[in-house]
């Protein structure tokens, strides 16, 4: 197998809040062009590994490495460098709530090319449709639905097709209908345009039919419990935590 | 081959043939970077002169995004005048793919969406005054709720979230304290200052200690503290309610079967009714002492003198004159910051207004509520 090449790599990682340890010493790499899942029990420290992969919270220790460049560790201009190759969809889609759709996309648009305004108009009625928001260009975000932000955000963290996508818990609020429509998306995005994504999930079926390679964090031991295949996981683990989790069982002793 | 243009990575190459069609050879990336540079490229190619038909070969692209999309859309909208449309040729299946799920084939034919806003004034108006019907509407209802929800707490006392009153109570008046004083202590050394001027040319400065103390219990103390109040207090309860409302903890606490206004409202507005009268107090005391100072080191009075003349000017009924209006201030404090906080909608923009709204009205309810207390003094005492 060719080494390929990482666009994230983590190494030694810890994770606090105050005193409280919440990730210890973990490292992953993510390679380029690969859809790669984060999973977890609830609190198990998805969302702070988001925060810290893209700069919002600093390392305790540890590094994390984005393109080449530490982004613990770099200059005012060197981050802002990593900041433009990088698109955030947040749990809560954090749509800037005095703009309308269209503007919020095309916000970014704006500021980092210099195409002219009907073609920026345009593009925003492109990205809004491939999310299936079409005819919402001029709705604010408190005037549309849970699920439609969500599609919402993921178009402004698509705006400027950055390389690597960042999504926490993309289809948490959509319809199943929809949330396969977002998986194909995904896929279709990946394939083509070779964007790198990391996904935090809870969604069994997405996750084995989107994610190339999983980490699963567990709160028992601060840390990665698993890596892999998703598919391989599931049917050859021996841990019995991660057989629950792919294999949606309950935690008590119902599994012999 | 006519024309050629370098674009950074992305390149194209004109042909043009004698029935008057032309064919686009692009070669390249074709994304954000090259985008803008390309579609002024393109359009001032064909504004000249539409083509009867175009071609564009993509057969040398290597990577097409959106942005690069853009740039065929344009294109198709160009050519939307012309008698024969646009091909696209040799496309990779990789273009053909993003392509399609940009939905390409269909873009020119999809409508959008009207703006919104009608220009037309007249329906501005009539929105305009339907909105200030039902703010209106919304105000008395509030009003009426809040009123219901104190006879509630009085029938029930033990209904009162004692630890949110006192929470309150500390935040509103504890911590105004220090700019509260401060504030008062400075307006009373100016009062002093201003009319020992005047005072002075009739020998009449022991009087400052009158001036000082009479305007500052009957007028300026309620009404210094109520502003402060409103500034510190006021913008914080519609902050706090409407960031509540607009994250829906508001409905949250409808449908766990607490009523918002009881649980937010009143504890806050009794609160405030202890608490701001003791404030204007304060303020009355900082201010007298303010005067002192300027009695004392600049007019020759003694301290003695000074609080004698003080006492002598003031009757008890000023005194509660004062502690009344506050009271009153102190209601419509809170009740403007609660409303506005529970008429915002919309998002974080919507509790920045709220916030000024309820400074605003408040002290203009204040100012008001002033007046119409000296009137009623006037023709009652
Ligand atoms: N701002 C914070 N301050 C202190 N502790 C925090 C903070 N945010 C999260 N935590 C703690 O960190 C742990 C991990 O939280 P995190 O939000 O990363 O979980 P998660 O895996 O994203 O969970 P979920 O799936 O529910 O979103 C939790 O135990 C939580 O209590
Ligand atoms: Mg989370």
């Amino acid at each position: 197998m060719i080494k390929r090449k990482s666009v994230i790599q983590v190494k030694d990682l810890v994770a606090k809040y105050g005193d409280d340890i919440i990730l210890d010493r973990i490292s992953f790499d993510v390679y380029e062009g690969e859809i790669f899942a984060v999973l977890g029990g609830s609190g198990s420290g998805k969302s702070t590994l988001l925060k810290h992969l893209i700069g919002l919270l600093q390392p305790y220790s540890g590094q994390v490495i984005i393109d080449g460049d530490d982004i613990a560790n770099c200059d005012e201009k060197k981050f802002q460098a990593i900041l433009r190759k990088i698109g955030v969809l947040y749990q809560s889609a954090a749509l800037f709530g005095s703009m309308t759709l269209a503007e919020n996309i095309a916000m970014p648009i704006f500021e980092y090319t210099d195409l002219p305004k009907i073609s920026v108009d345009n593009l925003v009625k492109m990205k809004l449709d491939l999310v299936h928001l079409d005819g919402y260009e001029n709705h604010l975000p408190s005037e549309i639905s849970g699920g439609m932000k969500k599609r919402a955000g993921l178009a402004r963290a698509m705006a400027l097709n950055p390389k690597i996508l960042f999504f926490d818990e993309p289809s948490a609020g959509l319809d199943p209908v929809t949330s396969a429509e977002l998986d194909n998306l995904i896929v279709n995005l990946n394939r083509n345009l070779k964007t790198t994504m990391i996904i935090i999930t809870h969604e069994l079926q997405s996750i084995f039919a989107v994610a190339h390679r999983v980490i699963l964090l567990h709160r028992s031991n601060r840390g990665i419990i698993a890596e892999g295949d998703p598919q391989y996981l599931r049917d050859h683990s021996k841990n019995l935590f991660v057989k629950q989790f792919f294999n949606r069982l309950a935690g008590d002793n119902t599994v012999d | 081959m006519r024309k050629s243009e370098d674009l950074q990575s992305c390149r194209y190459e004109v042909s043009q043939s004698e029935d008057g069609s032309m064919t686009l050879h692009i070669q390249g990336r074709m994304d954000a970077s090259s985008a803008g540079r390309m579609i002024e490229g393109v359009k001032s190619l064909l504004k000249d002169r539409l083509p009867s038909s175009l071609t564009v070969d993509l057969e040398k692209v290597t990577y097409l995004d959106d942005f690069g999309a853009l740039v065929l859309v344009e294109l198709k909208y160009l050519m939307t005048g012309a008698k024969d449309k646009l091909y696209l040729t040799n496309a990779s299946d990789k273009v053909k793919d993003v392509l399609s799920i940009l939905n390409f084939d269909t873009i020119g034919e999809r409508v959008s969406a009207p703006k919104k806003r009608s220009p037309n004034i007249f329906t501005r108006l009539g929105e305009g005054v339907f909105r200030q019907a039902s703010d209106l509407t919304f105000t008395f209802a509030f009003i009426g709720s809040v009123c219901l929800s104190l006879l509630y707490v009085c029938l029930h006392p033990k209904s009162l979230r004692t630890n949110d009153t006192f929470l309150n109570m500390e935040k509103m008046g504890v911590d105004a304290l220090p700019i509260v004083g401060l504030i008062s202590f400075l307006l009373g050394l100016i009062m002093a200052f201003m009319s020992s001027v005047q005072l002075r040319q009739f020998g009449a400065n022991i009087y400052v200690a009158s001036l000082v103390s009479l305007a500052m219990v009957r007028e300026l103390g309620p009404i210094m503290t109520a502003i402060i109040v409103a500034g510190r207090s006021g913008s914080a309860f519609a902050a706090e309610i409407g960031t509540m409302k607009i994250s829906e903890e508001v409905d949250a606490l409808f449908t766990m079967g607490f009523d918002p206004t009881r649980f937010l409202v009143v504890p806050r507005i009794v609160a405030s009714v202890i608490v701001v009268p003791f404030l204007t107090l304060f303020s009355d005391l900082f201010a007298i002492v303010g005067g002192l100072v300027v009695g004392v080191s600049m007019l020759d009075l003694t301290a003695n003198a000074y609080v004698a003349q003080t006492i002598k000017t003031l009757t008890l009924f000023d005194v509660f004159w004062g502690f009344l209006k506050s009271g009153v201030f102190a209601v419509l404090i809170t009740m403007v910051g609660c409303l506005r906080g529970f008429q915002v909608k919309g998002g974080a923009a919507g509790v920045g207004r709220a916030t000024t709204s309820a400074v605003v009205s408040s002290i203009f309810l204040i100012i008001l509520s002033d007046s119409i207390f000296a009137i009623i003094l006037r023709y009652w005492g």
